[in-house]
């Protein structure tokens, strides 16, 4: 581990193929610590590929995964959580039949040892983990403003608490990247205000966030720095103000002639 | 297992319920429904073994009959005139689980990548693998005694005290048949303590997050591999336990005992019942031994004295019937008899509908 580095994520020469698809060419870009990173582009930039390719769903093909100072060749997403790289998906993928406290629990799998033997014999050290398990997760609850009933399921969430209740399960692994799928979309004003709020709140407690996102207003009030991606390849990168003024960003967004 | 203070007067009266009740069902109905009683312990402990495979992981498996099997003709093997060996009950028990679990392991193993009715076409095919092979390990050499199944099995005995003959306890004769129903009565409670204990626990919670969504599961740190694979072998376990008991209990075993057709059965109990919830798979596992049985007892005499003569032979009535009863009970109570409070949960919720329903589309949509 390289303490000093500030760069958390790196990714360098990033290529990706669906058959005969390129759905990433030579893409490159670091994440800082502490920085909230937004990743935007039109639909079938490949935004979500390498959103994949960060939480290790999908294998690349070519180039380099660095986090945290080290090099992740083909790695399973479990081991990647483990690394610290937790995510929320663009359809939210709650576990719906458990319960809200239950979903969260679940986050701290990653963090927590208890194995079969603890699980049957429930001496001290496992009670005492399973304490810390509800508790650590109550708090989470909390922390994200999800007020109904810890025990309600997760389907029954309202569309807003879900898309929270997502973000507190990945709060669970103990994370030091956060990426987020589109967090906003399908919010309404008000919910799209508290959520970049609350994200305000992760990111100051040190958490790196990496975001998807389709909501400019969001992006530029909240994002320190953005990549734009186009046809798989990234076609800016910049201070959101710069980045919204590049013309190559423009003719992406709005064809050719526009720019 | 915690118990206020205001269940533990239920809780001793169902003690002593279970503890007499062998020589109630003797009294009332006669020996043979004692080891009618012993069977549907035995099936009890099948069923909440699949029910952690499928309950629990959503596993689909239609082959899990084969651990019964393997715990079976180990225990057949090595305490019968066959091989000519006689080991004691408490090696050849443990080696049997054991047995079991490396079985499902090396079931589970290939089919890790495999979901829903592809794993089922799989589990169902090692499932008839073990039974053809059982079927026809007689030749060159002869271990199985192929589709003349193994007799004289020893019974399950111990340092002199056997469950196979009648004892004199405290003045009291016992049978075998109530013997073996203790035996089994204490296995069996041993099998849903495990279950309750893993159900709540870390482990448990794995499992029922990757039958929630097996992608999010494996983002939020599950092995999914390692986890799934403990399911197996743990539901193995129960099922090799098990069948070293049957062919202790039974002293004869065939292949025929371990066909598609008690996989299904076994299934029909976990799912009937109510999948995740122990006692709706115990509920399960009491009415598919009894019902059956009643009617293979009820139906004739029924049909004499109704019509003066058998109609429908017994046997395919109950079939018919059997098909009835799931059809109904899936109509009526999708989520089993006994649902998990999860599902009661769901069924039971009584905030505005409207909105929940609305929230509901919203998630599908999201599918």
């Amino acid at each position: 581990m390289t303490a000093t580095s500030d760069t958390l994520l790196e990714l360098s020469g990033i290529g990706k193929r669906f058959g005969g698809l390129a759905a990433l060419s030579d893409v490159s870009l670091h994440i800082k610590r502490g920085e909230i990173y937004g990743l935007i582009g039109p639909n079938g930039a490949g935004k979500t590929t390498l959103f994949n390719i960060v939480t290790g769903l999908y294998q690349l093909d070519a180039g380099k995964f660095t986090f945290d100072g080290v090099v992740y060749a083909r790695c399973k997403p479990h081991l990647l959580a483990a690394a610290g790289i937790a995510r929320t998906f663009q359809n939210i993928r709650l576990f719906a039949n458990m319960t809200a406290l239950e979903n969260v629990m679940v986050g701290r799998h990653v963090r927590t040892r208890a194995n079969v033997f603890g699980a049957l014999l429930r001496n001290r050290a496992t009670q005492e983990e399973e304490r810390s398990i509800e508790r650590g997760a109550k708090e989470l609850l909390r922390y994200v403003g999800i007020e109904r009933p810890a025990q309600t399921l997760a389907k029954h969430l309202s569309y807003g608490e879900q898309r929270r209740l997502e973000i507190a399960r990945a709060l669970a692994t103990e994370p030091r990247l956060l990426a987020l799928d589109e967090p906003a979309a399908g919010m309404n004003a008000t919910e799209t205000e508290n959520l970049k709020a609350l994200l305000q709140t992760i990111r100051s407690s040190g958490i790196t966030l990496l975001l998807i996102e389709h909501d400019v207003k969001l992006i530029l009030g909240l994002c320190d720095r953005v990549a734009v991606l186009d046809y798989g390849k990234k076609i800016a990168e910049g201070i959101p103000q710069e980045v919204r003024s590049n013309p190559a960003v423009i003719a992406a967004y709005l064809g050719e002639e526009a720019a | 297992m915690r118990f206020g203070a205001k269940f533990r007067p239920v809780f001793a009266v169902l003690a002593a319920a279970l503890l007499l009740l062998p020589f109630a069902i003797d009294a009332l109905f006669g020996h043979g429904w004692v080891r009618i009683a012993d069977f549907a312990l035995l099936y009890i402990m099948l069923a909440l073994g699949l029910n952690i495979v499928v309950g629990y992981a959503g596993l689909l498996d239609l082959g899990y009959i084969a651990f019964f099997a393997v715990g079976a003709y180990n225990y057949a093997l090595l305490s019968s005139p066959q091989l000519g060996l006689h080991w004691p009950v408490w090696v050849v028990l443990p080696l049997g689980a054991l047995l079991a679990c490396v079985f499902g392991v090396l079931l589970g193993a290939p089919t890790l990548k495999l979901r829903g009715d592809y794993l089922a076409i799989v589990t169902l095919g090692f499932g008839e693998i073990i039974r053809i092979f059982m079927n026809n390990l007689n030749a060159p050499v002869n271990i199985t005694n192929g589709p003349q199944g193994i007799s004289m099995i020893d019974p399950v005995q111990t340092g002199g005290f056997s469950f196979g003959t009648a004892h004199r306890l405290f003045g009291i004769e016992i049978p075998s048949v109530h013997l073996y129903y203790y035996l089994f009565l204490a296995f069996t409670l041993l099998v849903v303590f495990v279950s309750r204990r893993l159900e709540n626990s870390r482990i448990g919670r794995a499992w029922m997050a990757i039958r929630e969504d097996e992608v999010a599961a494996e983002a939020m740190g599950i092995d999914t591999r390692n986890v799934k694979l403990l399911a197996f072998a743990i539901g193995a376990t129960f099922g090799g336990i098990s069948g070293g008991l049957f062919a202790g209990f039974q002293g004869f075993i065939s292949p025929e005992s371990f066909g598609l057709m008690e996989s299904i059965m076994i299934l029909c109990m976990v799912v009937l019942g109510g999948m995740g919830n122990i006692w709706g798979v115990v509920l399960g596992g009491v009415l598919l031994t009894l019902l059956p049985e009643a009617f293979r007892h009820g139906a004739g005499p029924v049909q004499q004295a109704l019509f003066g003569k058998s109609i429908i032979d017994p046997e395919s009535l109950r079939m018919l019937m059997f098909g009835l009863a799931l059809v109904l009970v899936m109509l009526w109570r999708p989520a089993g008899l006994w649902p998990s409070t999860q599902r009661r949960r769901e069924l039971t919720d009584e905030d505005d509908d409207v909105v929940k329903q609305e929230q509901d589309t919203v998630y599908d949509s999201n599918k």
